[in-house]
Parts: structure tokens; C-alpha cells; sequence
């Protein structure tokens, strides 16, 4: 099957078939960013807002939109999935682990990775039902599917100023 | 599913032979191309025609004065005149130029022709089902001139629709047309929307690029203006298009690209043009491109597009039929059902599976199909999608590859359905 059920793992089918949180956000207060991958078609709307703790860390609240193929849908899924309810640095931290999880073969592939760090072995043990999408990397066309949705949530936290 | 039905017309098998590329395979499965839409593959002709003349002939053209240099300016301009017939053009050595491909060689009419005789009150017609390729540079030149763009609708079965069609050629001064939809494969009536464009004062130009490969196109019946077609669609190389003009169009163009070879004198003050067709020819041309062109042309000839369309008919009906038995109402087919009124491809969908997800698995079995929007996005947010799946259809193409086609789909299905 050269690695195919690698990439089509169960919870990424799950995901697909039955993607979490799902639907929009009222835009404003919301942030509501639009990702396209001009390569296929996919395209992924992240609603993003923060919630007033008082005194203590903002969280984020993501709801998912768009359409695309099975590996941009789920991983916009399990994205919302973690981000919602973390705090700006832990969803910070989280995008950082899964940009290294991804960029081992955009940077065999002759591009430049963001920063050295990103270079860093990520412990997948702690990354939960996300590792699901490591098998993307055997699929270089397919990595940008993956991180349409990451790449977008990134363009909304500038927009929302976090 | 029974191979009677397989057309008989061409002999793939021997036509295979030819294409080294078809012999190869991974991890056991033999190569299925169903992609040539896309771009062709090229038999070993092309590759020896081009070879040859590297290792025997190359030199700049239109320069030297020693043999080598001749004889590669002699293959230059016989490859020139061997696109020019193939389309049928009056006067092959002069409405003849040679771009990069088919994109540079509409973007050469936009950006000379277009940008001296468009203003303001103009429009450009054009239709829903254009390739980016004939949308884009009009897009351009709406920015740069102020002109509008106006759009013919289509059907549900991807066909123009051409109710009162006088009406919407009011202040029009181009109609930009496919003659043949890279994802519906629907065939426009090219010949009667130029006599109706001519009726009422404008030019056409024909994107030809899907068209060329698969039907006879002849520009002297069709009386279009401008015509652009590509070369590796037709078994030629990369880095060759074809850009047809009418002579006195071309003569009166002002030059596109500047530089060597595009004039006929230059001083510290200024320059005086080449004549037509080198007068858009700037710089170093692809000389092995063209050679390789020729060889290509020459191949799809000597099988003759008589039988290479009759050929794709047969594997349409098999195909549709195919996947209509085999999906039900799991898949959706678009363009035009009647074979006679489209070209060798079909797009397709799948309610469930994404496009991208059906050529990522059939990849495992060594299928090549496209999936995407094909560069066509405004004729995806028409039919309300963000992507198809195509198979396309060349000559070495039989019932074979779509029955490997099928069983890949059953997996897909499976797996993702």
C-alpha cells in the first residue's frame, strides 16, 4: 500500500467524516480569515476569538468553515480541536510542534525552514490525536493541505493582534 | 467488463512502443497516463528529432552563415511551416510565431494588440469555461485600459448558451474563446460566433490549446483572427506555443518582447522592427523545441485526426459508460453527453471522496489523473465546486487503462466513501 494507510489513518477519516467544531463565529467580534490552497481547491475559514478571563490568560475560540479534501478538512478539525479553550502561548507552542512535524520534508524538499527551531524533534507522545497527521510527510504534495488550516489560524491570531 | 467494446480504431499496442515512458512502471503496476490533457506524452521521435539536432546540426538561427547555422535556421523555419499547415493557416511562414506556450502566445495579443486598441468604452467577450490562460491576460488589460469583460453563460451540461446572442455583442471589439473546455471538453460553435463577431466589427482569437491534440483545425475555414495552441499537447516538447495571426493583424501589432532577432536596424535613437513572424521573436528561440514540435506534428498526422477522434469516442462511451454503471449516483459526470459535441476527456466527482483524496489513492496504482480546478476557477464557482477529478484521453490510451481506472475507484470509494 506504499504508506497509504499511513496517510489515511482512522482518525484522520474521523475527522473527515466528522469534522469538530465546525460553523462560524458573528464576524465581528470575530476574526474570520480565509485559507486557499491554489494547488487543488482547498479551501479552509477559521472564526477565531478570545474570551475575557479578567486578570488571567485570554483563551481562544476557533469554529471551522470551507471545503477540501480528507487531509486539509481533518486537520483543520483536529487543529480546532486543540486550539479551542488553550491560551495564546500554549496554542503558540502548539503551532511551533506541528510545524516541525510537518517542515522534516518541506526542508528536504529545498525549502527553508521558518526558524532553526522549528528544525527541533517534537515528542509526538504529547501531541495526542494530532500525530494521527504524521504520516502526511511521506506525501510532499500533501503537506500543504495540512497546514492550510495552521497557516490560516496563524494569519487570524495577527489579525485578532495575539 | 467485456472488451468488445474496446475501439479498434488505432493499434495502441504498437502506438505504446513509441512512448518509452508507457513501458515503465512502480511497484509492479504498469504506468496508467490518463493526463494528457494536461500535457501529452512524447514518442521517441520527437526525442530522437530533438537529439539529433543537437548532436548534429545546433547552432543560433538567423545568424551564421556556415553550414551548421543554416541548416538549423532551415529546421527552424520547416518547423514553423509544419504548424502553420497543421492548422491550416494561408501563409504558414508569416502567421506563424513561435512563444514559450500557449499562455505566452495570448498574452503576445493582449499586451500589442490589445493594449493599442482597447480603451474605455470596449469590451472583450469571452465565456464561464475559460482556462485561466485566456482569462488572465484580459483581466490585465481590463486594468491597464479600462476596458469591460463581458462572460457567455453555460448550461448545466457545460454548453454556451446562445439565446439572443446578437445583443451580446454590443461594443465588443474581441471575443476570447476556448474551442475546446480543458475541463468539460465541450466543443463551442467557434465558427459561427466568429462570423457573428465579425458581423458586428470584432476580432477573435481562439485558445486552441485542448483542440489542436484531438480535432482538425483549420483556421482558413474558421476565419478567426488569432489562434494559440501549445506544443507539448500535441507530443512535442515543453517551451514551444504557437501564436496564429492574420497577416495584416500581425503587421500591424507593434513588436511584444525587445531585443535581437525582432529588428531590422537599431540605434543610439531607436529601432525599426523586424518583419512578421520574427518580429516577435526576440532573442534566441526554442530552435530544438521547434524541430521537436515538427516531429511531434508529424507523428499525430501520420495517424490523422480522423482516427485519433474517432478513438477518443470510443473510449469516452466506455468511460462514462463505465463509471456510470459502476457508481450509480455516487459519481457525477460533467459536460456535454453527447460525445460528437466534446473532446477526449471527462471530469467527474464523487458526492463523498474529495478530488484530491481519488488522485492521491489511484496514484497508488500508478494512475495519473488531475485533480483541482484545473485552472478554471470561475468555471468551478459556476458549477458550484472547488474541484474535479479528469481523466484524459490520447492515442496511446485503450480500455484497458480505464478498466485500471475503475478498479482504482472501487478502492477509493471503499476507503473513503
Amino acid at each position: 500500500m506504499s504508506g497509504l494507510e499511513d496517510l489515511y489513518r482512522e482518525i484522520i477519516l474521523d475527522h473527515y467524516r466528522n469534522p469538530r467544531n465546525r460553523g462560524t463565529l458573528e464576524s465581528p467580534p470575530a476574526i474570520r480569515q480565509e485559507g486557499f490552497n491554489p494547488l487543488c481547491g482547498d479551501e479552509v475559514i477559521v472564526y477565531l476569538e478570545k474570551t475575557d478571563e479578567g486578570n488571567n490568560e485570554p483563551k481562544l475560540v476557533v469554529r471551522i468553515d470551507g471545503r477540501g479534501c480528507s487531509i486539509s478538512q481533518s486537520s483543520a478539525s483536529l487543529m480546532a480541536q486543540s486550539v479551542n479553550g488553550s491560551t495564546v502561548p500554549e496554542v503558540r507552542k502548539l503551532i511551533k510542534d506541528f510545524k516541525s512535524l510537518m517542515s522534516i520534508h518541506e526542508t528536504n524538499l529545498g525549502g527553508e525552514p521558518e526558524d532553526e527551531a522549528s528544525l527541533d524533534p517534537v515528542d509526538t507522545d504529547k501531541m495526542g490525536e494530532l500525530a494521527a497527521l504524521q504520516g502526511v510527510v511521506k506525501f510532499p504534495v500533501r503537506i500543504k493541505c495540512a497546514t492550510l488550516s495552521w497557516n490560516t489560524l496563524l494569519q487570524a491570531m495577527e489579525e485578532l493582534e495575539i | 467488463m467485456s472488451s468488445s467494446a474496446s475501439p479498434r480504431i488505432l493499434n495502441v499496442d504498437k502506438i505504446r512502443k513509441d512512448f518509452p515512458i508507457l513501458e515503465t512502471s512502480k511497484n509492479g503496476k504498469r504506468l496508467v497516463y490518463l493526463d494528457s490533457a494536461a500535457s501529452s506524452q512524447r514518442p521517441d521521435s520527437v526525442l530522437e528529432a530533438m537529439d539529433d539536432y543537437y548532436h548534429t546540426t545546433h547552432a543560433n538561427v538567423h545568424r551564421g552563415v556556415y553550414s551548421i547555422a543554416e541548416n538549423a535556421t532551415a529546421l527552424y523555419e520547416k518547423a514553423r511551416v509544419k504548424a502553420g499547415k497543421l492548422i491550416n493557416a494561408p501563409k504558414p511562414s508569416k502567421e506563424i510565431v513561435f512563444t514559450k506556450n500557449a499562455t505566452e502566445a495570448i498574452n503576445l495579443v493582449a499586451k500589442t494588440w490589445g493594449l493599442v486598441n482597447l480603451g474605455e468604452s470596449d469590451v472583450i467577450l469571452t465565456t464561464k469555461m475559460e482556462h485561466h490562460a485566456n482569462l488572465v491576460p484580459w483581466l490585465m488589460l481590463k486594468e491597464q485600459t479600462g476596458c469591460r469583460i463581458s462572460y457567455l453563460e453555460i448550461d448545466s451540461n457545460g454548453e454556451l448558451i446562445l439565446d439572443d446572442i446578437e445583443s451580446k455583442f454590443d461594443g465588443v471589439k474581441l471575443l476570447a474563446i476556448t474551442m475546446a473546455s480543458n475541463v468539460l471538453g465541450t466543443i463551442p460553435p467557434v465558427k459561427y460566433l466568429t462570423e457573428m463577431a465579425h458581423k458586428n466589427g470584432a476580432l477573435v482569437l481562439a485558445d486552441a490549446a485542448q483542440f489542436v491534440p484531438h480535432r482538425q483545425c483549420d483556421v482558413s475555414d474558421l476565419d478567426v483572427d488569432f489562434l494559440a495552441f501549445t506544443g507539448h499537447k500535441v507530443m512535442g516538447p515543453t517551451g514551444i506555443g504557437v501564436l496564429y495571426g492574420k497577416e495584416e493583424l500581425l503587421d500591424a501589432m507593434p513588436p511584444f518582447l525587445g531585443g535581437g532577432e525582432m529588428i531590422l536596424d537599431v540605434t543610439l535613437e531607436g529601432f525599426k522592427t523586424n518583419e512578421i513572424p520574427w518580429k516577435f521573436e526576440a532573442g534566441t528561440p526554442p530552435i530544438a523545441e521547434a524541430v521537436g514540435l515538427g516531429a511531434g506534428i508529424d507523428y499525430l498526422t501520420a495517424i490523422g485526426y480522423g482516427a485519433i477522434g474517432e478513438h477518443e469516442r470510443g473510449l469516452l462511451d466506455y468511460c462514462s459508460n463505465s463509471l456510470k454503471t459502476t457508481f450509480g449516483e455516487k459519481i457525477t459526470l460533467y459536460g456535454p453527453k453527447e460525445t460528437t459535441k466534446r473532446t477526449g476527456l471527462i471530469s467527474f466527482s464523487f458526492e463523498t471522496v474529495h478530488p484530491h483524496d481519488v488522485a492521491q489513492i489511484l496514484d497508488d496504482h500508478n494512475i495519473c489523473v488531475r485533480a483541482g480546478h484545473h485552472c478554471a476557477k470561475p468555471l468551478m464557482y459556476r458549477l458550484g465546486l472547488s474541484a474535479t477529478t479528469r481523466v484524459s484521453f490520447s492515442i496511446y490510451n485503450d480500455t484497458h487503462d480505464i478498466d485500471a481506472l475503475i478498479i482504482g475507484l472501487v478502492q477509493v470509494v471503499e476507503m473513503l466513501g
